[in-house]
């Protein structure tokens, strides 16, 4: 029978690093997404969540299962992530690790290139848009967002992860979304409205 | 008019196309969706940009990214085996202290104690030796030569230990003296 997370965790606590091992592999994957999706580098993103891991190896003997493992994993991951980007750390911590970085390039640039650019090229600017335009979204948010879209987490789990009512999450998601829907206006509009007429948006 | 405004419509916009709204929310958005030309295209663009974003691929950790976790955490600084036992190592220090007093007491050895067997039997000796004039009390109390004696200060403690070092024949005389003196006394 496969053990919860929380009893994977008991078990490092008493000393078994196995359990670190499944842990490490059922978690590795989604903490890099969030943090690759929090951060612009993907090396920096791995930073953080090697150091997240590391928090939690160290934290092993004063665990005691008082939320979901997933709650205090990513409330380390995001707080991290939130001080990394707070103080911008996370572009000196940068290491030696080479792995294909996102340009920094304004979005009207990428739009503009897209006329001549082919299918898969299409694609790529278009996802690096929805980046930039989520990267852009005031940290909270950002994290509210990719907690709420792409880790499909429940209201109440976010909630104590970024240390706020439910209430006062939908607000915040309400919010960020509003914003990326203008940013976004290009991808998102209705067909008929952004061939109607490309100054109705701006 | 019960109808939810466009503002308090934000609060439970986006529950209401994930679909985590209650049955009341739900029932409460609707009907100002299908009032509210505005806000029916906000959510109709809110799940466009769901869809855009659902687009964007996951990244994938970097090949090494374990082994280098696994270099990070083996150069942490291990616990010893011990350590849970001991909550501060104040605490470990007095006790260390406590257990190497109390080896030291019960060991150390106790070269006084021989020699005072010896000499007390010695002067268990003389006491006999002396006993034939003890049993002159009389004799004794009556004699004016004893009180000059300088020893004789000592009968403020005139049970003092036979055993004493150097409990010699003058000295022990002289206790026996005080001691027939403070008899006297009563």
């Amino acid at each position: 029978m496969a053990r919860s997370d929380v009893q994977l965790m008991l078990d490092v606590k008493a000393g078994d690093e196995e359990s670190f091992e499944l842990l490490l592999q059922k978690y590795r994957t989604p903490l890099v997404n969030f943090l690759c999706r929090m951060v612009r580098e993907q090396g920096a993103a791995e930073d953080l969540a090697q150091e997240v891991f590391l928090r939690v190896y160290r934290a092993r003997k004063e665990y005691s299962p008082s939320a979901k493992f997933t709650t205090w994993l990513f409330r380390i991951a995001t707080n991290l992530a939130l001080n990394a980007i707070r103080d911008g750390r996370h572009r000196q911590m940068q290491i030696s690790i080479d792995t294909p970085r996102d340009e920094d390039e304004p979005v009207m640039e990428i739009a503009a290139r897209e006329a001549r650019a082919d299918e898969r090229l299409i694609e790529e600017e278009r996802n690096r848009m929805i980046r930039s335009a989520i990267l852009a979204l005031p940290e909270k948010q950002r994290a509210a967002v990719i907690l709420h879209k792409y880790q499909e987490m429940e209201y109440a789990e976010i909630g104590k992860i970024l240390g706020c009512s439910e209430s006062a999450l939908k607000s915040l998601l309400f919010r960020a979304y509003e914003t990326l829907r203008v940013q976004l206006a290009l991808l998102v509009a209705r067909p008929s409205a952004q061939t109607a007429g490309e100054g109705k948006r701006s | 008019m019960s109808m939810m405004s466009c503002e308090k419509i934000s609060k439970t916009l986006v529950s209401y196309l994930d679909g985590r709204a209650s049955e009341r929310e739900r029932a409460s958005v609707e009907e100002h969706l299908k009032a509210c030309a505005e806000c029916r295209e906000r959510a109709e663009e809110f799940r466009r940009l769901w869809n855009v974003m659902a687009e964007v691929p996951a990244a994938e950790p970097s090949f090494g990214f374990d082994a280098r976790l696994r270099q990070r955490i083996a150069s942490e600084p291990r616990r010893k085996l011990w350590a849970w036992m001991v909550p501060s190592p104040r605490l470990a220090a007095s006790v260390a202290l406590l257990i190497g007093l109390a080896v030291f007491v019960s060991v150390r050895p106790r070269h006084a104690q021989p020699v005072n067997t010896q000499a007390s039997s010695e002067e268990q000796f003389q006491m006999i030796q002396d006993l034939g004039v003890l049993e002159n009390y009389d004799v004794l109390s009556n004699f004016d030569a004893l009180s000059d004696l300088p020893a004789a200060q000592s009968s403020e403690q005139p049970e003092e230990k036979p055993a004493g070092p150097g409990g010699g024949t003058g000295e022990s005389w002289n206790g026996v003296a005080a001691g027939l003196r403070a008899s006297e006394g009563l």
